[in-house]
């Protein structure tokens, strides 16, 4: 796989606003056919990253690849004229607007010529409804407002029109974070589909347990910087937690936590166990008042 | 497997038969037809006998609707894709002074005096237009700034160049003049003739028939109502329009061009300002400064009674049309009626509400169940 051109490539990309560092120097590959996870807390960078992606706005620094190509876009067009479509959280799906009204936006099929040229209803209207069966959604009526659709029926229509319309990269940003378990297994389950159709898939998260079981690669961002790529076979669940959430972090929490229950055990008068982390230091007594006030 | 599964899906057992009743309700425009349905029926039955109905009468209440339709329509359209303008009303006194100054004063052919204005409100709407997606403002703080700009253009210009604010003798300038047609006169003259002849029109004690044919306003009106809605129903630009006005960024992001859509739109609503303009000013022979007052928000108020949304992507531009009819048969009817003219006033800003009110309904309906 590494022999083949990456379909998506970074070299030390930088975005800047004004005196504020978005991104400093991030490196990344995608490859066809392969999920490549972007993790990393709020504010981490994410949305700037995705927004160079996908033409938003370019980079202040660094080269950016599509296919071996040095890619250079203005605008959102150029980026999907190369085959990335971004299906963003707000899934640029208007409510009340119809099903297949929004699945052809901007790309409406027409037929007739000059003055008469028209959208192609029949054609646009079976052609919905064929890409929703595909992925599993039986659209009663392609000309309901989207706005009657669920959440997770919303992100797959937005999804299958990123596919159908010839994405070579699909970058999905936060997908299944405002999902119930139910749905966000469907939009899952359609990545998976996507990777296998080969697609290069960027799907950006911050929730590891829907990333870990479709993702090949992890790409772990913090506070503007990347941490590093790691393969899916290198890294366990827990250890992408960590580095995402910040190792040093989530000790303090556990340490913390293990103050609470020692106190909570010391008030009942049982026996007390030695359970803290090694990292965790002993508190001082001002964070224990601190504590047990707050609590 | 796609061809049985939409076969499938045609014949869903999900799918209620909807009733043609249920579909129409849920069309924008549904408000817009039962309240002119409503306010001709009670007209007819108030306004009976008082020559309202008659076909001098109805020539009267379908000219008003149509002068305010050709804008309302133009108005639908530009809040469908999420904006306003606020400054129709001083373009139309604008564009009528615009097409006076240079027929009457410098003795310009009358075509080319009407060619000069419909560029000079092109322009003007394309800098409104511009003006708003370059600054991101609300374009109803843009075009109330232009409301003003216009209208004093509208009373600065005559008073320099004719020191007058009202430029009367239009009428000689349209003998024999090509482009004066299409906004002056009937049409269907000869068919009106008819008509008297065979006895199905009254005539008047000439012998020439009471209505000698259907005024150009109402053309105008019925040919801007059926090209707004082909544009919106059947074409990519109407698409773009519900597109921009019901998210602009969703509709940036999948590549529509929102930027040449907006400035479309104000150079549309100019361009209908200054039909409205030029037929006025070839009816009445004059400009005046003052043509075109409050026109805007009878537009606007016509656009909501037709059931747009007003902040945007949904809307219909044959309820707007409709929103105009309303207007024209209220205002007409209490000529006829004989009541204070006073009261219309107060009846539409009652119709306002309960329009927006019933709309909001019928649009929360469609989005829950289908």
């Amino acid at each position: 796989m590494s022999t083949q051109t990456p379909m998506i490539e970074m070299r030390g990309v930088h975005k800047h606003f004004g005196s504020v560092i978005a991104l400093s120097d991030i490196s990344m590959k995608v490859h066809s056919g392969e999920v490549m996870c972007l993790l990393g807390d709020n504010g981490a960078g994410k949305s700037t990253l995705i927004k160079t992606l996908s033409g938003v706005h370019p980079p202040t620094q660094g080269e950016f690849l599509v296919d071996g190509r040095p890619a250079d876009f203005t605008s959102p067009a150029d980026a999907l004229d190369a085959g990335i479509a971004t299906v963003f959280q707000d899934l640029a799906m208007i409510p009340l607007m119809s099903i297949t009204r929004n699945f052809f936006m901007g790309r409406e099929p027409t037929v007739g010529w000059g003055p008469f040229k028209r959208i192609d209803w029949k054609y646009a209207d079976r052609v919905a409804m064929e890409e929703m069966a595909k992925i599993g959604i039986d659209v009663r009526d392609p000309t309901q407002p989207v706005g009657t659709l669920s959440g997770g029926e919303r992100q797959c229509v937005a999804i299958a029109r990123a596919v159908y319309f010839g994405a070579k990269v699909l970058i999905l940003d936060e997908p299944t974070s405002a999902l119930g378990v139910k749905q966000a297994s469907v939009v899952l389950r359609y990545i998976a589909k996507a990777r296998a159709d080969g697609l290069a898939v960027i799907f950006i998260t911050h929730n590891v347990h829907h990333a870990y079981p479709v993702a090949d690669a992890f790409t772990l961002l913090k506070r503007g910087s990347s941490l590093g790529t790691f393969r899916k076979e290198e890294v366990s669940r827990e250890e992408v937690l960590n580095m995402m959430a910040g190792g040093a972090e989530l000790e303090s929490l556990d340490a913390e936590l293990a103050e609470f229950q020692r106190s909570d055990q010391e008030s009942r008068g049982s026996p007390r166990k030695a359970h803290a982390s090694s990292a965790a230091t002993a508190p001082s007594s001002r964070s224990q008042a601190r504590l047990a006030g707050g609590y | 497997m796609t061809a049985t599964s939409a076969k499938q899906m045609s014949d869903d057992e999900r799918l209620k038969k909807a009733s043609p009743l249920k579909k129409a309700l849920s069309r924008p425009e549904f408000g817009a037809v039962a309240g002119a349905i409503l306010v001709i029926a009670f007209f007819s039955v108030v306004a009976a006998g008082t020559g309202m109905f008659t076909a001098r009468g109805m020539i009267n209440f379908l000219e008003v609707s149509a002068q305010l339709g050709i804008i309302a329509v133009a108005a639908a359209l530009l809040m469908i894709g999420g904006e306003f303008d606020l400054s129709i009303g001083s373009m139309i006194g604008f564009a009528g002074i615009l097409i006076a100054i240079p027929a009457v004063q410098y003795g310009w052919p009358l075509w080319a005096a009407l060619l000069f204005a419909f560029a000079s409100a092109l322009l003007v709407g394309a800098i409104n237009g511009w003006l708003v997606v370059r600054t991101g403002l609300p374009s109803f703080i843009v075009t109330l700034g232009f409301l003003f700009i216009l209208r004093g253009l509208a009373i600065g210009l005559p008073r320099l160049f004719t020191g007058r604010t009202q430029i009367g003798g239009i009428h000689e300038t349209m003998a024999g003049d090509w482009l004066a047609p299409l906004f002056s006169g009937v049409v269907g003259a000869s068919l009106f003739q008819w008509l008297a002849e065979v006895g199905l029109l009254a005539t008047n004690f000439a012998g020439n028939p009471v209505v000698s044919g259907i005024p150009v306003a109402v053309v105008w009106w019925v040919g801007l109502t059926a090209l707004a809605t082909w544009v919106l129903l059947g074409t990519r630009f109407g698409n773009w329009i519900f597109a921009c006005g019901g998210d602009k960024n969703a509709a940036r992001n999948v590549g529509v061009p929102v930027n040449l859509v907006k400035i479309t739109l104000f150079m549309f609503t100019a361009f209908c300002a200054t039909v409205y303009a030029a037929l006025q000013v070839m009816d009445t022979g004059s400009a005046d400064s003052m043509r075109g007052m409050l026109k805007e928000l009878e537009a606007i108020i016509a656009v909501v009674i037709g059931g747009a949304l007003l902040t945007g992507g949904y809307g219909s531009a044959i309820g707007a049309s409709f929103g105009a009819l309303i207007f024209g048969v209220v205002q007409m009817g209490i000529f006829y009626t004989g009541v204070n003219t006073d009261w219309f006033q107060v009846f539409l800003g009652a119709m306002l509400l309960v329009a927006v009110l019933f709309n909001n309904f019928v649009r929360k309906k469609a989005l829950e169940a289908h």
